[in-house]
């Protein structure tokens, strides 16, 4: 018997396993898949749940739940990978593997930036990348009687890029809704050079922050929290003082990584773009957000990965070149507020367009504007999430690599 | 979007970035920062080198990640790329604008 294992059971590691199982012999091969954690969060969700459109049970699951019969679960650490001699160590056991896939993901880093996770920390300063942030801003929120509210994020990469932009418009949309929007100051603060950096993003949707009244601060690298003072500092020495802080600090892979010596400065695995297979081991391949692929960090990019992975890994089986084939391809959601949304379609070469989606002429989705049909796309991607994805079923009519009908191209 | 240098076309981005790294070399480099009003000196270039090999190597930029350069620290890279260092950096290196997704 030979062992294909998968570290993570995140997103993309149940991917994996459920797409493996179907498609390898069970006589030839055992699947091991490992994650330290009982519970798999719709991480998504994470963005609804300060302002109460999600409840708690609404973004957490079991993990085992989604793991296909005939594949072993370990809950357990995983320390390290030692690539050179095929194996893996758990806290208390070691694995060996003939093919291992890397999905441990990212996480966040506050650790990075001096005084984030001070005293302060999920009191006034909160990421919403954590269930436990995530829950601790809405708590917050429900007492919240106004004031100034930043926005911001540290650096790129970060997992769904737009996430908080889309933070900020919800937030002013559930200001609104409590009838209180004229007592909080809404600013957006982006290490970038605005808070829209494609050219046609930036024509299309700059009216946004103009038509909800949200302060934008451009170029702020940031360099300490301020809790003192309750105000972030960047490295000119600008400061932008708050009530409350959202931010959404350094995004790094898992420590695992920089424990195997296998990692960039953020501890993210060098991968081939096209085939997913790792630059350090031909038998190790990567997926997910672990990888240092320069395509957005979703689960969408995850699934459609995941099709190309599963073939490539067949064919490295079969001793036959690998598919040179994942082209970058994302598709997502954004929410814009007050019941509306948009949506986005890309890749590594591609920037958003406007157009439909995903037939050409008759949509029925529109791209890169807002209507109320994308806003209810992003809220049924959670049932299509916890039902499809997870199981690595196929979304009708959206292929792996990104499709060029029905967008504006010039 | 196009710029000439000492005869040649360098093709641009719309956003004034070049479209193609291989294009780059330091007439270009001189040519771009006089627009964004930078005079090149040897501590500039070395700052250029290591962006360049940070892109090439995949890896991601930011103002944070100079920490770990060796070549300068946060606030020399400021002193050298006023107003916008990342942005002004990479421009006259020649690799793209840092983005997001939209
Ligand atoms: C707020 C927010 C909003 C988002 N919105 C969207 C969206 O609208 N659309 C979209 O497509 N994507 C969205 N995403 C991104 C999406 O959730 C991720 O890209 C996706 O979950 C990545 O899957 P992954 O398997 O690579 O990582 P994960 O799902 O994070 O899984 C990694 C797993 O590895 C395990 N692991 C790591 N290290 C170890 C270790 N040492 N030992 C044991 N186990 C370990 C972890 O416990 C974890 O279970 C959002 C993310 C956030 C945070």
């Amino acid at each position: 018997m030979k062992n294909l294992l998968i570290l993570g059971a995140g997103t993309a590691g149940t991917m994996m396993a459920n797409h493996l199982r179907h498609k390898m012999s069970k006589n030839d091969w055992n699947i091991t898949i490992v994650d330290q954690y009982k519970t798999h969060y719709y991480q998504p969700g994470f963005l609804f749940l300060p302002f109460d459109t999600y409840t708690e049970d609404q973004v957490r699951k079991d993990k085992k739940k989604f793991i296909p019969k005939g594949v072993n679960y370990i809950q357990k650490k995983i320390e390290k990978i030692i690539h050179t001699e095929n194996k893996v160590v758990l806290e208390d056991e070691t694995l060996n593997y003939d093919i291992l896939i890397v999905a441990t993901g990212a996480k966040i880093a506050p650790e990075q930036v001096d005084g984030m996770n001070g005293p302060n920390w999920h009191k006034n300063v909160f990421d919403f990348y954590t269930f436990e942030g995530s829950l601790a801003l809405r708590n917050y929120l429900r007492e919240f009687k106004g004031g100034k509210m930043v926005v911001h994020f540290t650096e790129m990469p970060i997992k769904c890029p737009v996430a908080p932009l889309e933070f900020v418009f919800l937030a002013d949309s559930y200001f609104r809704k409590k009838g209180m929007r004229d007592k909080v100051e809404l600013t957006y603060v982006t290490p970038l050079g605005g808070a829209f950096t494609k050219p046609k993003a930036t024509a299309a949707l700059s009216y946004l922050l103009k038509e909800k009244n949200i302060k934008v601060v451009t170029d702020f690298a940031i360099e300490s929290v301020d809790n003192d003072n309750n105000q972030i500092l960047d490295y000119e020495g600008r400061e932008v003082p708050y009530d409350v802080l959202v931010t959404v600090p350094t995004n790094m892979g898992d420590d695992l990584i920089k424990r195997s010596g296998m990692g960039d400065d953020l501890n993210f695995v060098p991968t081939n773009h096209f085939t997913l297979q790792s630059e350090v081991a031909k038998n190790i391949f990567v997926i997910g957000d672990a990888s240092n692929v320069p395509a957005s960090k979703a689960g969408s990019v995850a699934h459609f990965q995941a099709e190309t992975l599963t073939d490539n890994i067949l064919l490295y089986i079969d001793g036959k070149p690998l598919k040179e084939e994942f082209d970058g391809h994302a598709n997502c959601f954004i929410e814009t507020g007050n019941g509306k949304g948009l949506l986005i379609d890309f890749n590594y070469k591609q920037e958003p367009v406007e157009g439909k989606f995903p037939f050409p002429v008759v949509g029925p989705m529109s791209l890169l504007k807002e209507t109320r049909l994308n806003h209810f796309g992003k809220m049924a991607f959670k049932w299509i999430y916890w039902n499809m994805l997870l199981k690595g079923i196929a979304i009708p009519f959206v292929s792996r690599n990104m499709s060029k009908l029905g967008k504006k191209l010039n | 979007m196009e710029l000439n240098v000492a005869g040649k076309t360098i093709n641009l981005t719309d956003d004034g970035y070049l479209a193609d790294l291989s294009q780059w070399d330091k007439d270009v480099a001189l040519a771009i920062a006089k627009e964004e009003e930078v005079a090149l000196t040897d501590a500039h270039f070395k700052v250029i080198e290591w962006v360049q090999n940070q892109f090439k190597k995949g890896e991601a930029l930011s103002v944070r990640g100079i920490k770990g350069s060796g070549v300068i620290d946060i606030k020399e890279f400021y002193a050298l790329f006023p107003g916008g260092p990342l942005k002004k950096a990479t421009r006259i290196a020649g690799i793209p604008k840092p983005k997001s997704c939209i």
